[in-house]
């Protein structure tokens, strides 16, 4: 019972938050507020196959454009047969409903998409398996380049705007406490015990392939909601958001947050997404100044900016060194 | 027919036959062990066993079930759990936390119950962690419990890694040379440990080991490998007068 008042309080907070915050800050902080969360949802995710169960994906932003142009595409198809079935409720519920089953399908897709991609490639190792994923967010992107019906090369455009900080936030929760929740139960010891040796994982009774494969599905998810919320806020698709770069740069955030820690891809989405804006006012010098930044932060933190700290329990999870870029 | 039957297996790596028609049956209860000089096959014969290498011809049962192409997760739940020569602990768990992963294989929890961290999902969790320290006591090693492993001195790595391996609730336990790199009176509380463990578990135990000592001291029934092929057989006196194992170790004249 307890947990459900604070899931209430939570989403009291939340929109009154959603209410006040764009008089107090200004559109511009609460669009790059918005940003940072569909970032932290990114990162959070990719984190769980990258950083706990130790599998070099570099093909997030794949999953990423899945879950955006499916719900983009439910909600632009299907959007006025949803409304007609709900039509009993007041509009900010029709726009809740339409929302939830764009990222419902979103999360499914992507997790399809996920599944697809890791019961052939997650038998590869390393580098082999960084390639694969590479190569499937490239495919994705060039798919994506060639229906028109989603807009092509011209982008995708005229998408409802159905989320908002309220949702963005909502979904960085559960994506956390899900995330968490997994990370600190049987199959989270199982997806760790993969990182760090699967011969003796498999020894011990952990189907490395099974639970690979579930850690991808699960990371696929998420990132599939996260494209959604991204598609409704910003109303606006096109396949460049979606190339290998932006993959990488999600890579860049649970590094520089520290590999292996929920908390450090919370820290480095935000960290990431907020100094690349700060960094604007350098005009042209903004990248150099930002490379410059991230080799610093590589260089005096090379375990990341949380490294392997956790606010939970006192227990360290330190990924190993290899795998720290 | 004994818990786990080995026939005639032979298993062969481009031109290099690694065991030859290799043949092992255990009792039930055994304290089994398989000595040869070095390369003579031995840990070759523990990953046929636990699913690592798939053998080219032969059979290999447990309790009638036959593991040819089974996964070694399969074969770890099917009751057949292992040590390893060069220690293979989880470097980032702690002690704790390594027992607990071996308790894998017998969770009821599914997914959903992991992700609404539910009522079902948090007893199983307790009872993972009291069955891991009770088996942590067994070895001595409850006290250091939240200690990262591999900060472990090494011979309590190896007691680790026998306490991760019965996590497992195994029928039979494989030993790749437990013994390595202790010093006598290591050795020597080994001896008493392993003979602790197969009757407070009701196991049956395969030991490889170079130390001689404790393979005779320990072993019921000892098998001789070399070039993978089965030179000697009996109870360690006939083994330790085997003219065949003599020249093995030794060279002939």
């Amino acid at each position: 019972m307890k947990r459900w008042l604070l899931w209430l309080g939570v989403l009291l907070v939340l929109a009154g938050l959603e209410a006040s915050l764009r008089g107090l800050i200004g559109p511009y902080a609460y669009q790059i507020t918005v940003l940072v969360g569909v970032n932290i949802i990114l990162a959070v995710s990719l984190n769980l196959i990258n950083g706990f169960t130790g599998q070099f994906s570099i093909g997030h932003a794949g999953f990423y454009a899945v879950g955006a142009y499916t719900s983009a595409a439910l909600v632009k198809f299907g959007g006025p047969a949803i409304r007609g079935l709900v039509g009993f409720l007041p509009a900010i519920g029709q726009d809740a409903v339409l929302l939830l089953a764009g990222l419902a399908a979103a999360a499914i897709v992507a997790g399809i998409a996920g599944l697809a991609v890791g019961i052939p490639s997650l038998r590869l190792r390393g580098d082999y398996l960084a390639i694969v994923t590479l190569g499937f967010g490239e495919i994705i992107r060039v798919v994506i380049l060639n229906v028109d019906s989603i807009g092509g090369a011209r982008g995708f455009s005229g998408i409802e705007q159905l989320s908002n900080f309220f949702w963005v936030y909502f979904f960085v929760l559960v994506t956390i406490v899900v995330i968490h929740n997994i990370v600190h139960s049987s199959y989270g010891r199982a997806f760790v015990s993969i990182r760090d040796d699967e011969i003796a994982a498999e020894a011990m009774g952990v189907d490395t392939t099974r639970f690979k494969v579930l850690s991808f599905v699960i990371s696929s998810m998420f990132a599939g909601i996260a494209g959604g919320l991204f598609g409704h806020f910003t109303m606006y698709l096109h396949p460049n958001s979606f190339t290998f770069v932006a993959s990488f740069n999600v890579i860049i955030m649970i590094v520089i947050g520290g590999l292996g820690s929920i908390e450090g891809a919370v820290v480095g989405a935000t960290v990431f997404t907020v100094a690349l804006e700060l960094l604007r006012k350098l005009g042209p010098f903004r990248l150099v100044s930002f490379a410059v930044l991230l080799v610093l932060i590589m260089i005096y933190r090379p375990q990341g900016l949380l490294g392997s700290w956790t606010l939970f329990k006192g227990r360290r999870k330190a990924a190993p060194k290899a795998m720290v870029v | 027919m004994g818990l786990l039957e080995v026939r005639d297996c032979t298993i062969r790596f481009g031109g290099l036959t690694a065991v030859k028609s290799l043949s092992m049956s255990l009792e039930k209860g055994a304290l089994y062990g398989l000595i040869g000089p070095n390369g003579a096959g031995k840990t070759t014969v523990f990953n046929l066993l636990t699913g690592v290498y798939h053998p080219n011809e032969g059979s290999i049962e447990l309790d009638g079930k036959s593991l040819n192409k089974l996964k070694p997760s399969r074969i770890a739940r099917l009751g057949m759990s292992r040590t390893f020569q060069n220690i293979r602990l989880f470097q980032s768990m702690t002690v704790l936390e390594n027992v607990k992963l071996a308790r894998h294989g017998a969770r009821k929890q599914n997914v959903w119950d992991a992700t609404l961290h539910n009522r079902k999902q948090r007893d199983e969790e307790a009872q993972i962690e009291r069955d891991a320290m009770e088996l942590l006591e067994i070895f001595n090693l409850e006290g250091r419990a939240d200690e990262i492993a591999i900060n472990l001195p090494y011979g309590s790595q190896r007691r680790l890694e026998i306490a991760r391996a019965l996590a497992t609730d195994p029928r039979i336990l494989l030993l790749d040379e437990p013994a390595a790199g202790m010093n006598p009176q290591e050795s020597l509380d080994l001896m008493h440990l392993i003979r602790r463990v197969r009757d407070r578990f009701d196991l049956t135990v395969l030991l490889v080991e170079h130390n001689m000592r404790v393979v005779m001291g320990v072993c019921e029934r000892i098998q001789v490998i070399d070039y993978g092929e089965t030179i000697a057989l009996g109870s360690p006196r006939e083994i330790q007068d085997n003219p065949k194992v003599i020249e093995a170790y030794l060279g002939g004249a």
